[in-house]
């Protein structure tokens, strides 16, 4: 046991016992972050911001929220809009958030992508990543079904159903999933335990592995140039802080940080105040009602580029149905960016405008995924859908041809 | 020393296998607690009687928390011998009014004699054959047996299973 002494003030009687200074130096003070970065590597903190944002708000609207069929809806519409001082502050913040977010992890993804920083060590950054994007559709999924308005009973049932195309045990395991033979009560107390619990545990154990991840490779550079941490530090903390090509996490980076949250925050509540309708679909204002699909049914803007893809194969292929063609494209759009890092056989890590055939390689497919969002939005009718599947194809075509891309980039820089 | 090794390697492989088996075990009750309750399971029967019905009018009804579509069909439809139901004298296209894409509930237009489905622009014809868009097979007809002008859903009639043998 270590040796403790009368403490001379409230810092050291905890150094004493939780080491608190080596905890903050090894957390904070002495975790290197290079210098040679630019404001998209401050979308991690932005994003940590946002999702406390959600946690918060969350709390104040558990309060309140019923989860049961004959009670949800008016709970949410009446209750916490009408009765609950500031609950519709709350609920305008948690909607806004939650869209928000999608955005800056597609951002975050993105920016992942385009300097190559899912390779060389940094798999497991990439990995953990894609686990909490996925986590984070299922938060928002279950999420959106707890109004209970008709876009929160259709959406469930979309997505239920989409686990009847698994061969063999699909309609059995629809209707497992539901707990009844449509989307009913239990199906609406379950999603609520996994929005409120079971999925928040997942994302913030997560986030804990995903921090983790980032300590032995050390974050990326603009120039994907490979940084010697110890040599850097080093100068650093002899004073060569001009020369030293690292600063520390705190308080240098995170002062950096907190000046884009600034700017984020003031998006977010520019859209909470004055834009919240954006993330408030009208329908969803019309109480669930199972025996009347509204006009269109469309998921939220962030899902809109899977869901393209799912519908842009409308017609059958030979003996294949349109919808397994669909289910499996839909599938393929799910797993795919999983495993960018053995895509990519480009061992070298640079960003894309180093990397000739990559660069154009990126840039489609930031487009495609964009044209794919915006016709998801638009009924599938003329030449939407033709629209629609050339979309999804390139999608796909894309991805089979990264391997040969990225090889043949590999090969020209020799 | 090798003695005492491969009893602790005994005691831990005992130790291991009885909490895998307690994880396993537990893992049933898991799935078990998420199956539909006994009160879900047994779903109620509907019966509807169709002597009431027009030629041409389509009825919507609830069986099971689904809707099922009953159509009495006038002369100029289309026969479908492999899915008309037949009561009295006249024929009905009778279907679960599901998109088998998705599960979305098809809309009647009787302009055109076909349910058209708002999601994904599935497209079916006056006897639920899919004829245009994702959906991969036919609406499905539900269980029913024939009672004098009634219709009882849930239950399973020879009319019934003549028509699934010919599916």
């Amino acid at each position: 046991m270590a040796e403790i002494t009368k403490a001379n003030g409230i810092g050291d009687w905890f150094d004493q016992r939780l080491a608190t200074k080596k905890l903050a130096k090894v957390m904070m003070t002495e975790y290197w972050i290079p210098k040679d970065i630019n404001f998209l590597w401050a979308m991690g903190v932005v994003l940590v911001v946002l999702f406390k944002i959600l946690i918060i708000s969350g709390i104040f609207l558990l309060m309140y929220y019923k989860p049961d069929v004959n009670l949800a809806f008016d709970s949410v519409n009446y209750t916490i809009m009408q009765e609950v001082e500031y609950g519709w502050l709350w609920r305008h913040m948690h909607g806004v958030a939650a869209s928000l977010i999608f955005l800056v992890i597609y951002i975050h993804m993105f920016t992942g992508i385009y300097y190559g920083s899912y390779k060389k060590g940094r798999e497991m950054i990439w990995l953990t990543g894609m686990a909490l994007f996925g986590m984070f559709s299922a938060e928002a999924f279950s999420g959106y079904m707890l109004p209970w308005g008709q876009m929160s009973y259709w959406a469930a049932q979309v997505i239920t159903n989409l686990f009847g195309g698994i061969p063999v045990i699909g309609d059995a395991l629809v209707i497992w999933i539901r707990g009844d033979f449509t989307v009913a009560d239990p199906t609406l107390t379950r999603f609520f335990m996994l929005h409120v619990l079971l999925l928040p545990l997942v994302i913030i154990l997560l986030i804990a592995v995903h921090f983790y991840s980032l300590r032995i490779p050390h974050v990326n550079n603009q120039e994907g140039e490979n940084i010697d941490f110890d040599v850097e530090s080093e100068k650093y903390l002899a004073g060569n802080k001009k020369e030293s090509k690292v600063v520390p996490f705190w308080p240098v980076f995170l002062s950096k940080d907190f000046f884009v949250v600034g700017i984020a925050l003031t998006l977010f509540f520019y859209l909470t105040f004055y834009h919240f309708n954006f993330a408030m679909d009208p329908i969803n204002f019309e109480p669930a009602n199972a025996m009347k699909t509204p006009a269109h049914i469309y998921p939220e803007w962030y899902f809109l580029w899977s869901y393209e893809v799912l519908r842009g194969f409308f017609f059958p292929v030979g003996p294949i149905a349109a919808m397994d063609i669909g289910l499996a494209a839909f599938g393929f759009a799910n797993v795919i960016f999983m495993i960018f890092p053995f895509l990519d056989r480009d061992p070298i890590v640079k960003p894309a405008h180093q990397r000739p055939r990559f660069k154009i390689w990126f840039w489609i497919l930031l487009v495609d995924m964009i044209v794919l969002t915006v016709y998801g939005k638009l009924p599938p009718i003329g030449v939407n859908t033709w629209i629609g599947f050339v979309a999804a194809m390139t999608f796909i075509l894309l991805f089979v041809a990264l391997p040969f891309i990225t090889k043949k980039d590999a090969g020209g820089a020799k | 020393m090798a003695v005492k090794q491969s009893r602790r390697d005994f005691l831990g492989m005992a130790f291991g296998g009885f909490a895998a088996v307690g994880g396993a075990i537990s893992l049933v009750a898991m799935k078990q607690t998420w199956d539909p309750l006994p009160s879900v399971q047994a779903a109620g029967f509907t019966t509807v009687d169709l002597s009431n019905m027009e030629d041409g009018q389509l009825s919507t009804i609830t069986w099971r928390g689904k809707p099922i579509f009953i159509l009495k069909k006038t002369a100029d439809m289309k026969k479908n011998v492999n899915r008309d139901v037949v009561v009295g004298n006249a024929d009905y296209s009778v279907m679960i009014g599901l998109c088998t894409h998705l599960g979305c509930i098809p809309t009647w237009a009787p302009s055109t004699l076909q349910f058209k489905c708002a999601c994904h622009g599935g497209e079916f014809d006056e006897n639920g054959v899919n004829t245009f868009g994702p959906p991969p097979r036919p609406m499905d007809i539900p269980p029913f047996k024939i009672d004098g002008t009634k219709l009882v859903l849930g239950e399973t009639g020879p009319e019934y299973e003549k028509l699934v043998a010919k599916a």
